[in-house]
Parts: C-alpha cells; structure tokens; sequence
C-alpha cells in the first residue's frame, strides 16, 4: 500500500469508526434511558451536540497556556483514529500489519488518556489538575492488566504480536474466549475498557459534580466538540479491539458480519449496563481495584493460558 | 433558520445554578429528569461545568455571597448561551427582597454583566416542571425572533407537553 492508499485508509477508516461511535455513543444513552424507565433521545442526538458545540464560542481561560491547551484535544483525536485504522486494515487485510503492532495499537489507545491529562494540565483549572491526577493513577492502574489480557491472547494465537494473526489463527481454530484463560483474560479487558473509556464506576477523572466536569472543565466550543468525537470514537473503537483479540475478530463479509454486529452490541450493552449498575468509586479504591484483584487474576489467566499451550489443552 | 440555532434548540446543555433557593426550586428541576417528563427526549442535559452549558437554571434569590460568583460564572459560561430564572426568589427574590443578606435580582445581576442577555422567567414557588419547559420555549420563540425567522417553537413537541 503506497502512502495514497494510507492517507485514503485513515480517512475512510476515521470517519467511519467515528460515525460508528456517534451510533454506540446514542446506543449507550438510549440503554441508559430505557433502564431508568424513561425514553431516551432520538438516533441523531451525539451528531446534533456534536455540531452545536462546533457553533459555539471557545472561552480561553485567562491561566491556560493556549498551545497545549487547544493541540491536546487534536493529538487525542489523532492517536485515537490511528488506532481505529490500523485495527480496521489488520481484520480486512489478513497479511497487513507489522511484527508488533499489537503494541502499537495499545500504545495509540492510550494518547488520548495522555493528551487529556496535557490538556487539563495546560488549562490551569484546580478541578481539571485534580481531574488530571486522577487520570494518571487510572492510567497506571489499568494498563498493566490490559496488557496482560493481551499477552492472553497472543499466547493462544501461537506467540504472534501481529494482530492480522491473532485474529487469522482464531478463524482457523477457535476464538480465544472460547476457554477458561481467554473467558478470564475477556473481562479483565472488559474492566479495564471500562476505565479507558473513563465510564461509571472508573470515572474519577471526569466526575461530574464533585470536580465540575473534571479534566474537561475549562473546554467548550469546538474543543470540546473534538474530545466529545475523540471519546464516542474510543467507544467504537475499544470493543473492536476487544472483538479482535477474544472474539474471533470482525468479520466484513457473509453472514459472519451479523455475528459481529452483534457482539459489538453485545459489549456495548454490558460497558452500559456496568456504568448504570455501580457507583463511581474512590480513586483509591479504584487502583486497589486493579492493582490487587484485576491483575493477579489476569496474571493466573495468563499462567492458565500458558500451561494450556504447553501441554496442548485448548479448553484451558 | 441557522444551523447554529437549529442545534441549539436540538440540545441544550443545561447548568443548574443555586443562589440561595430553600431546594424547592432545585427537587423541581431535578424532575425534569425524571421518567415522567424525561427532557433528554429532546437533547436537554445536564452538565457539571459552566463551559459546557447553553443555558444557566437559576434559582434562589441571589444573595450578596452569591451575585459575583453569579455573574462570574455567566462570563464563564461559552456564549450563546441563554439564562432561565427559575421560581419566585430568581424572579423578584420573593418574600426576602429586603431581607439584610440579598444582593440584586437575578437578572439586574446578569444584566449588570451583559446588557443583552436573554433571561426567561418562570415564575411559582416551585414552579412545576410545565412551567420550565415553557420557559424554554419561551427562549426558543426569543432567539428565532432574534434570527429573523418566524417562531415555529409552538409547533415543536415540547409545547405539546407543556401544555398538558
């Protein structure tokens, strides 16, 4: 693929998983409404909020150092549709990819959680620095057990680090959720999505009436507009990501999409259904959480996994 | 009609503001979430900053602490953005108007700060949750007047409610 064709990629692939995003983000809102009994706003909604913040003023704190301020949103966005891409091309083109890319894409998921944290640093805001702070401790906390997930995965898929064959050896043989260490490795990943997407109970970062709005305090107007697309795009995105490493990876073409249709709904109702059910928990207690109960559980998924492959037991 | 008002009638970040109300006002307002009103069928949401919002839900009778910090945070707020003065204190500060801890009204303090702001008025104590959907349309039929276009608020269906 020469560089036309990229450029072509990341835009196709970026608007898409946006509008794709905008569809789960109304998804999400509408689960939400529909549990506390109520009706929910209309399909259009996220894209309506979405340009009526494009039509609003930007306010400049006069403490906020500009640059940093107004780049940040825009690196987010970036590191984020990159990601998307790259995981789109590595399920549609079986020999895509790179040794590593795994990785890669982890690493790009998490800029927009870094450029969040520059951009409530640059605003000069005590709520967006405490925001900010927390986001760290957040970051710290659920990394290390993602990452762990992912190792389950890579060791089911025959010791590969390029996605396109984690997601070529589930097609030959069988998903990795589909035994004891991928189904562990799942909702470990699971939780730690779920604080990614910085969503109730893993929303200390934002939240909402005890730090005004937290990291995203001093934003409005366009700004604002592109961290609302940066976060419904990581909505998309991140269960794609999920579906690639343990579900047996998206599936574009015959009757296998409506599979993957519907296990993309499927975690996007579960990610709704975990942030209506719980409270937002301390910071505190959220790293203990992570640190003390997701990782050693993602550490024995993984020594399952392992034992599994070396004496050849594809249940375990 | 502009795009930029079309969107603003289709979702309006709204942020509750309290100036010294008894919380009569603010359990009223908290109803309009609720299932038996459900506003967000209309895009209306509330947000915890003051950057994020279209509109400021003031209640209480703004009390001298409480005016700078009102005005402040109206400068603060991303414009357009529009004010609703929600129950009898916002309106005329009620029974407390010449009580030794009240500042000005609601309005005459926005005002002070910006001369062209669009305050609505619902007035009650608490005014019931009709009342403050009215009061919205009441800000749409406003800002289409200030667009030039004819008021098509009466046909939208937020009034339907606000009338039953």
């Amino acid at each position: 693929m020469g560089l036309l064709g990229m450029i072509v990629a990341l835009i196709v692939g970026s608007i898409g998983t946006i509008v794709l995003g905008l569809a789960a983000k109304w998804v999400d809102r509408k689960v939400t409404a529909r549990l506390q009994w109520r009706v929910g706003p209309p399909w259009y909604q996220p894209a309506v909020d979405c340009l009526k913040l494009m039509g609003k003023e930007t306010v400049m704190p006069a403490v906020a150092r500009g640059t940093g301020f107004l780049a940040a949103p825009v690196v987010g966005l970036s590191g984020a549709c990159l990601a998307a891409t790259m995981l789109w091309a590595m399920n549609l083109w079986v020999g895509s990819g790179f040794v590593g890319d795994a990785i890669v894409v982890l690493y790009l998921f998490t800029i927009p959680s870094l450029a969040t944290m520059l951009g409530a640093a640059a605003s000069g805001s005590t709520h967006a620095s405490v925001g900010a702070s927390r986001e760290m401790k957040m970051l710290l906390s659920y990394e290390l057990p993602l990452t762990i997930a992912l190792l389950v995965a890579i060791v089911h898929t025959g010791n590969s680090f390029r996605i396109a064959e984690i997601v070529g050896a589930q097609q030959s043989g069988h998903a990795v959720a589909l035994s004891i260490s991928g189904v562990l490795a799942l909702i470990v990943a699971i939780f730690c999505v779920q604080a990614k997407l910085g969503l109730v109970p893993f929303d200390q970062a934002e939240a909402e009436t005890e730090l005004m709005a937290g990291v995203y305090t001093e934003y409005s107007g366009p700004p604002l507009a592109v961290i609302y697309i940066t976060r419904a795009l990581m909505l998309a995105a991140l269960p794609i990501f999920l579906i690639t490493l343990f579900m047996g990876g998206v599936h574009m073409t015959g009757w296998r999409v409506i599979v993957s249709v519907l296990q993309f709904v499927l975690l996007l109702v579960v990610i709704t259904l975990i942030r209506n059910t719980n409270p937002r928990v301390r910071i505190d207690q959220g790293v203990w959480f992570f640190w003390y109960l997701v990782t050693p559980v993602a550490l024995a998924a993984l020594a399952l996994a392992m034992i599994g492959q070396h004496y050849e037991v594809t249940w375990l | 009609m502009s795009w930029k008002l079309w969107t603003l009638k289709k979702s309006l970040f709204v942020y509750h503001v309290n100036v010294g109300a008894c919380n009569n006002c603010d359990i009223e307002i908290v109803e309009l979430l609720t299932p038996q009103y459900d506003v967000e069928r209309f895009g209306i949401v509330l947000v915890g900053s003051p950057r994020h919002a279209d509109a400021l839900l003031v209640s209480g009778i703004c009390t001298r602490q409480a005016e700078p910090r009102l005005q402040e945070l109206y400068r603060a707020t991303a414009k357009p953005c529009v004010v609703l003065c929600v129950g009898s204190c916002a309106l005329s500060q009620g029974v407390f108007a010449d009580a030794y801890h009240a500042g000005h009204c609601v309005d005459e303090a926005i005002r002070a700060v910006d001369p062209n702001a669009i305050i609505a008025y619902v007035p009650g104590c608490p005014p019931k949750p009709e009342a403050m959907i009215l009061g919205v349309i009441k800000v749409w039929e406003k800002l289409e007047e200030l667009a030039g276009g004819k008021p098509a608020a009466a046909a939208h269906p937020l009034a339907e409610v606000a009338r039953t």
